[in-house]
């Protein structure tokens, strides 16, 4: 249902994953986008390895947070990141690269899992493994099922929908044995004797990279997709792939399906094989002014701006600077935010594109509602967030909105549906909060 | 002339049974309601304005009425005069009126707090604040979109196009409290209006360490404690990285004021200082 297609300026892919510079100071947030924030467990002074545990899990729903760099920590303060306000973070001064022994550096390929599917679950829990595709959810809760709901398939996001952003193709192309080792590792895990990878059409060279290696796993398919977004969220890949669609407010395992980010599959494989927690990731450096467009594997922490000049500086005529892709990106206020688990790539976007045009009435021509992927009715919840209709807005679904911007990019009138979807879903979901804590 | 007959005839048959039936209608189904309510509410401004806690003035009347006492009511538009009014209607004593205000604490004008992006989004304060921490390096402060001015229903709020940040019209604002409640970033702050509507208070709200805070705003609050140390009274107290000096137990000596490195401490309405020492000098 619903879906756009706009032009996908791939102008990075291809580009080799290139070991980004480590940085003189890294600062490692331990806020997470979803889920409570991770507990400092080292102080100013204390010396720390590449690998060591620096923040624990506040509860079920948050996760562990490793030190990417090896040196002293300066302090523990905040610091501001792509959602522009200030999280805690850890200030860790580098010296030299020393990791932790436990971590296996070779470049050998290991097949073997001999670990129940419990203590796989527990490995990724200490690994501090969240959702790459940008959401980061906590991995062990996925793969944690409630009780009474089994789940049947397990399903790879490789869809990589978002324009410009090519990390996740890249890394297929890179790492497809290791990926695959992991799609088996979380096919033990959930005890799933079936998995698909689904990836977009325009990625032709790793379809055909997967489809060749999977013929060696047993359960593996690969999928491909029209390419058309939102097609990477969950509950479209899922319709997509499987045909099922998920019920309003629930969640993907009511249809018992998993979904896993094909970074996050990667991530496992290193965590679960390596015994190597999540302290690095792949992201993107693009826009049309970049000088070198490329893909680079950054400790998390780096700040963008050492990346960026790696990358050729930014360009002069850029207008703003997203973390992420163009249609779910967050503006970013400097480039002093450091790489944190969620970020897939820096865009820069030009002056002119980057401009908001005039808004103008709506004339109801439902293009918004044709394209919302959720089904629901975009110029209404604006109209209703901007006149605080909280029932009214409840009731029309709004929490079931994914954030798409399918609606902003395609309203010939220019209106910003989802700033007042956005506000209005914030605001709805702070009263169902509220009802829930009264309960 | 039948047909004339007729229909006056049929008309006034139907008129007769409507009346009977609203009559017995309004026997039947009649709501009493104090006939003190409507007194009440006669008194009060008819404003509507909510700022009493009560759905408009007709709710505030019902809950006068059916209070035992007047304590913890109060008509924010109307104040003591219209309390008073209340009163000797009920029969009740007023409970003290402590006037109020609509205090802004945000010193960070576009000079003090030089803005280091451009937001080009929704002209709107609450819309802005969900999506980042707003155009300057202070992620607490005001963003000057003028939300509180859209929820002033006296015209009170204004702001300013030079600095950015909202004015209180101090004859206007009934403390009516919906810019309070409007401000996403809960900057405005009801404050007693002190004697002679004299007023001090620290106009910052950010919670950074002063470090940090210093490089994106020249009036910040840095939480260095002076003015907490230096009042004698037990005013000013601190937490996170901020001070907050308590109306009701300020006597407004200003030593605060003098002390503070970082000018972020307010003082309103009081006589200019410069004029003291000009005659000073002059006297001596």
């Amino acid at each position: 249902m619903g879906g756009i297609h706009p032009k996908t300026y791939k102008l990075s892919a291809g580009k080799q994953i290139q070991a980004a510079p480590i940085p003189t100071q890294a600062i490692i947030p331990l806020g997470h986008y979803l889920g409570g924030p991770s507990l400092p467990i080292v102080k100013a002074g204390d010396v720390v390895k590449v690998g060591q545990m620096i923040g624990q899990a506040s509860g079920f729903v948050s996760a562990n947070v490793h030190s990417s760099v090896s040196g002293t920590v300066n302090k523990i303060d905040s610091h501001i990141d792509a959602s522009g306000y200030k999280v805690p973070s850890v200030f860790i001064d580098v010296q030299g690269d020393e990791w932790l022994e436990s971590i296996d550096r070779s470049s050998e390929i290991k097949r073997e899992c001999t670990l129940t599917s419990a203590e796989i679950i527990k490995k990724i829990s200490e690994s501090g493994i969240v959702g790459l595709g940008g959401a980061t959810f906590p991995t062990h809760v996925k793969l944690s099922p409630p009780p009474g709901k089994k789940a049947e398939i397990l399903i790879i996001n490789a869809v990589e929908c978002e324009p410009y952003l090519t990390c996740d193709h890249q890394l297929m192309i890179e790492k497809t044995e290791e990926i695959l080792i992991g799609i088996t590792i979380l096919m033990k895990a959930l005890q799933v004797d079936k998995t698909i990878v689904g990836i977009e059409n325009n990625k032709k060279d790793a379809i055909d990279l997967m489809k060749k290696h999977a013929k060696a796993f047993a359960g593996i398919e690969i999928i491909p997709l029209q390419v058309q977004y939102p097609q990477g969220g969950e509950k479209q890949l899922i319709d997509a792939v499987i045909g099922r669609q998920i019920p309003s407010g629930a969640l993907p395992i009511e249809v018992g399906a998993v979904v896993q980010n094909v970074g996050t599959t990667f991530a496992i494989y290193e965590a679960v094989q390596k015994n190597k927690p999540l302290f690095e990731r792949v992201i993107t450096i693009t826009g049309k002014s970049v000088k070198n467009h490329s893909n680079y594997r950054a400790r998390l922490g780096t700040p963008l701006a050492d990346i960026v000049e790696h990358a050729g500086g930014i360009p002069e005529d850029t207008g703003k600077i997203v973390a992420g892709g163009p249609m779910m990106g967050r503006a970013l206020t400097t480039l002093e935010v450091a790489v944190a688990k969620g970020t897939s790539g820096v865009l820069f976007i030009q002056t002119p594109e980057a401009a908001r045009k005039k808004m103008q009435n709506c004339i109801r021509c439902t293009k918004c509602v044709v394209v919302c992927p959720m089904g629901l009715e975009p110029y209404l919840l604006m109209n209703q967030s901007e006149r605080s209709m909280n029932t009214e807005m409840e009731k029309d679904r709004i929490m079931d909105c994914i954030e798409c911007g399918c609606c902003s990019f395609c309203c010939p009138s220019n209106r910003p549906l989802l700033d007042h979807i956005r506000y209005g879903k914030s605001t709805v979901g702070k009263i169902i909060r509220n009802r829930q804590a009264k309960k | 002339m039948n047909i004339f007959i007729v229909s006056i005839l049929t008309l006034l048959f139907v008129g007769a049974v409507s009346a009977i039936i609203l009559f017995l209608a309004s026997k039947r189904f009649k709501v009493f309601e104090n006939p003190l309510i409507h007194q009440v509410e006669a008194a009060l401004p008819a404003v509507n304005c909510g700022g009493c806690g009560y759905p408009g003035c007709h709710g505030f009347s019902v809950a006068c009425v059916h209070a035992e006492s007047l304590h913890n009511l109060v008509c924010t538009v109307g104040g003591k005069a219209t309390m008073e009014k209340v009163a000797v209607i009920l029969g009740k004593t007023a409970s003290p009126v402590i006037p109020t205000l609509a205090v802004v604490r945000c010193g960070g004008s576009c000079e003090k707090r030089p803005h280091n992006n451009q937001y080009n989004g929704v002209s709107s304060c609450a819309i802005a604040h969900n999506l980042y921490g707003g155009e300057t390096g202070c992620t607490f402060g005001c963003l000057g979109l003028g939300d509180c001015e859209v929820a002033c229903k006296f015209d009170a709020l204004h702001v300013n196009p030079i600095t950015k940040l909202p004015e209180i019209d101090e004859e206007k604002c009934t403390s009516c409290n919906a810019c309070v409640k409007t401000c996403p970033k809960l900057i405005i702050e009801l404050r007693n209006k002190g004697i002679e509507s004299h007023r001090i208070f620290v106009n910052c709200i950010n919670k950074d360490k002063g470090e940090a805070i210093q490089e994106s705003c020249s009036v910040a609050c840095i939480g260095c404690e002076k003015c907490m140390n230096e009042c004698a009274f037990d005013a000013i107290s601190m937490a996170n990285n901020l001070a907050f000096i308590d109306s009701y137990k300020c006597s407004l000596c200003r030593k605060c004021v003098s002390v503070c490195p970082t000018n972020a401490i307010v003082e309103i309405n009081f006589p200019l200082k410069t004029n003291k020492v000009v005659d000073n000098v002059v006297s001596v």
